[in-house]
């Protein structure tokens, strides 16, 4: 078994486990969580490939790891919007739930302005 | 089984086993501390994929910035953890749950075990083209002369995520400080190391932006490392985040993109086409661009992690 | 020549990684905050520092090896630091199970943001 067939399998587990984790997890700051293990794992696959296409002296195709590279910072920046998006609604409702008939949900719309 | 399989798939069960803990930890906190873990072992997994410049990005960004982001937050929302908690979803949706995840990653495992034996690849392309810009590392070249495009929309990403969190601060605390003020013994240990640490912390990350075109680095690690220290020194109250209205961090937050704006446009006008680089000049207008991202990168990621502002600008 | 060097290298690097693991059995098995660390620290100082070791002979050049011990050296700084902050942090809030001397919080750091 290559390193590429054997991180390509762990990629494709992480990923279903981000997903996962995703679905299951009530505390939204989890949910970002289990989304960055999603992302990660697609990473990977992306990275495999890269590793598949070693050729002209290269290691690895560097064509797929400038996307990845590309794409960590863009999911970062996605995470630290999507961290700072749940620090306001802790600050505004007081919990960070996303059940849409909680009591914290309903009649806020009076916001710290 | 050479030793070097048998050591890959035990760094790729280890991974797993940190991935699984972040899911299925009680607390917040442990999850994201399992986060950090999983980040820097990850960057492992990308030297054996023989992605150097990637394993970086991701121990700097991946371990690193999301790693301080995500503690913080959980410190933050801890007061929440209870109520969160309660909503637990019942044994039906997890097993629902699971079934899909299940089939999603036996999809993606099936695509990695069908891919092509003959792999397409671009990478006597990248290596045929390097001519044209002078630079050793070719994902550099790809970075910055082959997809010089994306890098300039991902850098205005950036500032547009910086923008969203910025415009989530109450009306009467905007143009005020991002985040808490920060405050520590300054004979402490903290302030010790936040003036320890920064020297040697800003040349390994102008080392690493500089060794970028011959060797494994670049803007983004490199970016990152200064933004790191950056933080470093807030945290130990040694000095404050600056006003987001401040017109010299506005200006050094558009200086990357609007550099590389500039060059592209130049390339319009003077030569074929957008973002072409003339030969001759190719490898000095680079290295200016690769400076001015650098310390956008810094800025924008540091402030990124600093948050919306919270306190008013007139203290 | 090169074979003396890589037994220094093998010897080394399964000294340090006996360090790690011993540092791991500790992190694992002792009761609170405070000991924890100090099995910790030895993974870090010694285990990290008998690896690089180790390495030093495969490093190449002169300039390899002495980046090779500037991590070491920033780990060491990371690390002492990370504990002392870490072990304040667990006597303030009694985590370890001992009383939180005035004297210890008085020369320390990052106190309650006021």
């Amino acid at each position: 078994m290559s390193a590429a067939t054997v991180f390509g399998l762990c990629g494709a587990a992480l990923a279903g486990l981000g997903l996962y984790g995703l679905i299951v997890n009530p505390q939204p700051l989890r949910k970002i969580v289990a989304f960055n293990l999603l992302g990660s794992g697609v990473f990977i696959i992306f990275g495999i490939v890269a590793r598949r296409g070693a050729a002209a002296g290269f290691g690895a195709d560097p064509v797929p790891q400038a996307l990845v590279i590309t794409g960590m910072v863009v999911a970062f920046s996605a995470t630290a919007l999507a961290v700072a998006l749940l620090l306001r609604l802790f600050q505004t409702a007081g919990s960070v739930t996303l059940d849409a008939d909680s009591p914290a949900n309903m009649g806020t719309d009076s916001v710290d302005a | 089984m050479t030793i070097a399989s048998a050591l890959e798939m035990a760094l790729a069960a280890v991974v797993l086993g940190m991935a699984m803990w972040t899911i299925v930890a009680r607390e917040t906190f442990a999850a994201a501390v399992g986060f950090v873990v999983y980040g820097l072992l990850l960057a492992l997994v990308w030297v054996r994929l023989d992605a150097v410049d990637v394993a970086l990005t991701e121990a700097a960004i991946g371990g690193g910035l999301s790693g301080v982001l995500l503690l913080g937050a959980a410190a933050r929302l801890r007061a929440s953890e209870t109520r969160a908690a309660a909503e637990r979803p019942g044994g039906i949706m997890r097993l629902g749950a699971a079934a899909l995840s299940a089939t999603v990653a036996a999809a993606f495992g099936a695509s990695v075990l069908l891919l092509p034996d003959a792999a397409p690849t671009l990478a006597p392309a990248a290596a045929a083209n390097a001519v044209a810009t002078g630079l050793g590392n070719p994902v550099t070249n790809v970075l910055m002369a082959f997809r010089a495009t994306d890098t300039l929309l991902e850098k205005v990403v950036l500032l547009l995520a910086l923008v969203g969190v910025w415009s989530l601060a109450p009306d009467r605390l905007w143009g005020g400080y991002p985040g808490a003020r920060h405050q520590a013994d300054p004979l402490g240990t903290l302030a010790f190391l936040a003036r320890l640490l920064p020297p040697v912390g800003i040349v390994v990350g102008i080392y690493v932006v500089w060794a970028g075109a011959n060797y494994p680095g670049g803007a983004f690690p490199g970016g990152t490392i200064l933004a790191a220290m950056w933080l470093l020194v807030i945290m130990a109250g040694l000095t404050d985040t600056p006003t987001i209205s401040s017109r010299r961090l506005r200006l050094v937050l558009i200086a990357g993109p609007g550099v590389f704006l500039v060059v592209g446009l130049g390339g319009l006008c003077v030569g074929t086409a957008f973002l072409a680089y003339p030969v001759a000049y190719a490898k000095p207008l680079i290295i200016a661009i690769e400076i001015a991202m650098t310390l956008t990168i810094a800025a924008t990621l540091g402030l990124l992690v600093a948050g919306a502002p919270e306190r008013s600008a007139g203290r | 020549m090169s074979l003396a060097l890589d037994i220094v290298t093998i010897t080394a690097v399964s000294a340090g990684a006996f360090f790690f693991l011993a540092g791991t059995v500790g992190l694992l098995r002792f009761p609170d905050t405070l000991t924890r660390l100090h099995a910790l620290t030895k993974a870090d100082n010694v285990g990290l520092g008998l690896v690089v070791l180790g390495l030093l002979p495969q490093a190449g050049s002169l300039r390899g090896g002495f980046k090779l011990i500037c991590v070491w050296l920033l780990v060491l700084a990371a690390g002492a630091t990370v504990s002392q902050l870490i072990a304040r942090a667990a006597l303030a809030s009694g985590a370890s199970g001992q009383q939180g001397h005035s004297t210890v919080r008085a020369a320390g750091d990052e106190g309650p943001p006021t």
